[in-house]
């Protein structure tokens, strides 16, 4: 164990443990989209920003690990405008409405979905080319986690990578193939970790459209193309 | 479907089987060289025969702007507009190209022949407007021609002393690489040694002192270790890199076999930018004349000591730039920084311990050998130890590379390049709007300025970046609010997009940007400049987004927007 400075509170924390665990473990929020516990930390959205004494730049708490002495402010000045603009970039580039979540911190930090007018969204067409899910990338918040699960993290199946860079990144297959096309096995693990509803099974978003469930088995796509594959 | 060529493809495929992923790259380059562009059907070979995923395939072409992804014209015209270009008329060129093709910048004729696009910094800003041309696999600058040809001019030229005469120095002239020779006759330990106590430090960027970073990487477990020179000059304004190796290119090679042989590393790596594929049959003669003198190879002049050098090619990317992007790129990845720590020199290229080093950086090596670290101590300052390439553009009479010792101030540099117009001191101090130091990552001066001295500490203690030695002038005549649009288009280009705050930072300063230079601001633009401006400084992964509002925050600070 060893002993840091949270907010001006000491704490003792597991050696080893990142900034994140050790203040989740003191009963200190801070704030993560691209994190998950089935992914590996990239420390790409930078939610978790904190301020370490010593360093001259903000620091991803997902990311650095505890050292003995550290002090850190999880609620500085510097830590909530940057989460606040961030947020506020956020809302200004993606659907965020089916992540209550994000919603949620965009209110506990002052952030305004208006704050910058005549932004370019990311508004791209729904993607709905398989019988399983539905691709809405208007709603991607590129937390990475799909192809991570896709590949490394869990599947090795590679379906998924990028297509773009910057600010027009896009979460793509293979010249944009149709998922049926691509090596995708359907294992669903990418929906599972999707944090905003950009990837959603195809059942919940008939259902969200208005369907009825019995409507829906006699309509699914999928039963009917796997018939001709045969 | 297009149809391809698939034995002339694979045949072309074939060398870079060997390499595995790390043969992505150079395979997608020999794929693109036959096919004109990169069919569907020639990335899956690719990917077949390198075994390679083929999203993954697919996401590379997608990150490289040199690869494309739909036909292109079989010559393409690229016309640098980014800011010293755009001084020098680059827009207007680049816009009567496309109207006598009838065509808009980025498209094709309809026949196929000429894809014109517009293009970043492409390192020839004392040449401006520039412009880069391949023809059938043909690289020109200019109106034909197959190499730039930069002025170059100094006070005490060592390192450019065989620089600027339109072609490479040979090895009979360049000498018997006494250096290495010299270095050879010492202890790994002493060569890193002698590089500490010259007090050089990186002139990449970073500032990083050099024989620190080699000693860690000879410090570190693991092999085997590797050194990479970062040939990837991108940043808008420095065409340095691309003079010495054009020029005086066994000085580069001798760099680095010194540092092969100071950290125990085997084998090397030039990482050059896509846009300087011009280079790379210098580089090759460059190898080849080496290998036969016994300099590079096998048992390198009898000591025992054999490395290897390879080349490899970038394909239009700035942040490759970046060191842990340009192994990811050399690994055959996107070009995607790593967080750090663990840094290069203990978790490098391959994951294993790495020394990188600038161009320039790599020249100062066989200098300090041959002078001895003493001797070049008495070069620049204290605490800026050794001369120092300017790469001075814009409003200056003279455009071109300086080289000067550490401490000349900037009033002196800019008398030398014959001020704004090659009037007098006085007449230049007026028609200075503004100097842009360190390039596009970097800050603004003043005429207040131009009593600093050109070194590390004074121009941190003026609030000013060295960055990668890029002076750019902008007299009364310039809108500013245009030049700062220009950079902010550059970043917004140029994020890889990984972490949140830069790649929708670069595009929202952009967005603000282009209406300030619009004169259509809206009320608290200058608040969400300044927000979405320390929030890239402060919470951005690498030193992209660390610096992408650096300039942008310095004019408003010095009151020129
Ligand atoms: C976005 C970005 C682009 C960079 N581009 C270059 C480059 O083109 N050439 C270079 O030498 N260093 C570049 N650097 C700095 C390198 O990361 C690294 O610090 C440098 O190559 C180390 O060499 P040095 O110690 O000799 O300066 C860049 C850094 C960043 C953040
Ligand atoms: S700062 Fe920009 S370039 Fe660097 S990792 Fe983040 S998005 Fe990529």
């Amino acid at each position: 164990m060893l002993k840091i400075v949270l907010d001006g509170q000491e704490v003792m924390t597991a050696e080893g443990a990142t900034l994140l665990e050790a203040a989740r473990a003191a009963g200190i929020e801070i704030p993560t989209i691209c994190w998950h516990p089935a992914t590996t930390a990239n420390g790409l959205c930078r939610l978790c920003v904190v301020e370490v004494e010593g360093m001259r730049l903000l620091q991803p708490a997902c990311i650095v690990r505890v050292a003995e002495g550290m002090k850190v402010q999880t609620r500085s000045e510097r830590v909530i405008r940057a989460r606040r603009t961030i947020l506020e970039m956020l809302a200004s580039s993606v659907d965020l409405s089916d992540s209550p979540e994000i919603r949620a911190l965009m209110q506990e930090y002052h952030a305004s979905a208006e704050r910058f007018p005549g932004a370019k969204r990311r508004d791209v067409p729904l993607k709905d080319d398989n019988p399983m899910y539905v691709r809405d990338y208007a709603k991607c918040v590129l937390c990475w986690r799909c192809v991570q699960v896709c590949a490394e993290d869990a599947q090795y199946t590679y379906a998924i990578n990028f297509s773009g860079r910057g600010y027009e990144t896009e979460i793509g297959t293979f010249f944009d193939a149709p998922m049926p096309a691509t090596t995708c096995v359907f294992c669903g693990q990418c929906v599972g970790v999707c944090p905003t509803g950009a990837l959603k099974p195809k059942r919940e978003f008939l259902l969200e459209q208005g369907l009825k469930p019995e409507e829906i088995v006699t309509r699914s796509s999928g039963r009917k193309q796997r018939r001709e594959n045969r | 479907m297009s149809e391809i060529n698939l034995p002339a493809l694979r045949n072309a495929i074939s060398p870079y089987l060997p390499l595995g992923r790390s043969g992505l790259l150079p395979a997608l380059h020999a794929a693109q060289a036959v096919c004109g562009w990169i069919p569907p059907e020639a990335a899956a070979e690719v990917a077949r025969l390198l075994n390679v995923p083929l999203a993954e395939v697919h996401g590379v072409i997608e990150f490289y702007s040199l690869f494309y992804n739909e036909p292109v014209g079989r010559r393409i015209t690229r016309v640098c507009t980014d800011v010293a270009c755009a001084l020098k008329g680059g827009d207007a060129l680049l816009n009567g190209l496309c109207a006598q093709h009838g065509i808009r910048p980025g498209q094709t004729t309809l026949d196929g022949a000429v894809t014109i696009e517009s293009a970043p910094c492409l390192g020839m800003c004392d040449l401006a407007p520039a412009v880069l041309t391949v023809d059938d696999g043909r690289w020109t600058v200019g109106d034909g021609k197959l190499r730039p040809r930069s002025p170059i001019y100094g006070l005490n030229r060592l390192l450019t002393a065989r620089c600027g005469r339109g072609r490479q120095t040979t090895l009979a002239e360049y000498g018997g690489y006494e250096a290495l020779r010299k270095a050879l006759r010492m202890t790994p330990e002493q060569v890193v040694a002698e590089i500490k106590a010259s007090g050089l430090v990186g002139r990449g960027g970073a500032a990083f002192p050099t024989g620190v970073k080699w000693e860690g990487a000879a410090k570190a477990e693991g092999s085997p270790k590797y050194v990479v020179c970062n040939t990837d000059e991108s940043e808008p304004g420095t065409f340095k890199d691309r003079v010495l190796l054009m020029d005086d290119p066994h000085s580069v090679l001798e760099g680095m076999l010194i540092a092969g042989y100071a950290i125990g590393a085997a084998r090397g790596y030039f990482y050059v930018r896509g846009e300087y594929a011009y280079m790379l049959p210098v580089l090759q003669a460059v190898f080849d004349s080496a290998r036969k003198a016994g300099l590079l190879g096998e048992n390198i002049l009898n000591s025992g000591f054999s490395f290897e050098v390879e080349i490899r090619l970038g394909a239009g990317a700035y942040i490759c730039g970046e060191e842990t992007a340009l192994f990811e790129s050399i690994e055959g990845k996107r070009g995607f920084p790593r967080i750090k720590p663990p840094f290069p020199t203990t978790h490098g290229l391959f994951g294993k311990p790495t020394v990188i080093n600038n161009v320039e950086t790599m020249c100062n090596v066989p200098l300090i050998l041959k002078m001895g670290a003493q001797a070049y101590r008495q070069i620049g300052t204290e605490k800026s130890t050794g001369p120092k390439l300017f790469c001075v553009s814009g409003d200056v009479a003279r455009p071109g590379v300086y080289e000067v010792p550490f401490g000349v101030t900037l009033r002196e540099l800019l008398a030398m390049a014959g001020g704004t117009d090659g009037g007098t001191e006085k007449e230049t101090e007026k028609q200075i709007q503004a100097i842009l130091f360190g390039g596009a990552a970097g800050t603004f001066a003043t005429a207040e300025h131009l009593d600093v001295r050109l070194t590390f500490e004074d121009l941190r203690a003026a609030g000013l970046s060295l960055g990668s030695g890029v002076v750019m002038v902008f007299d009364h005549s310039r809108d500013l609010r245009k030049v700062l649009t220009k950079l902010g288009h550059f970043f917004a280009h140029e994020s890889c997009g990984k972490c949140y705050p830069c790649q929708m930072g670069t595009q929202r300063q952009l967005e603000i940007l282009e209406r300030l230079a619009e004169g259509k601001s809206l009320p608290g633009d200058r608040e969400r400049l300044q927000d979405v401006g320390w929030t890239m400084t402060d919470a951005s992964l690498c030193g992209l987004g660390q610096t992408a509002a650096s300039a942008v925050l310095s004019a408003m600070k010095l009151g020129l927007v």
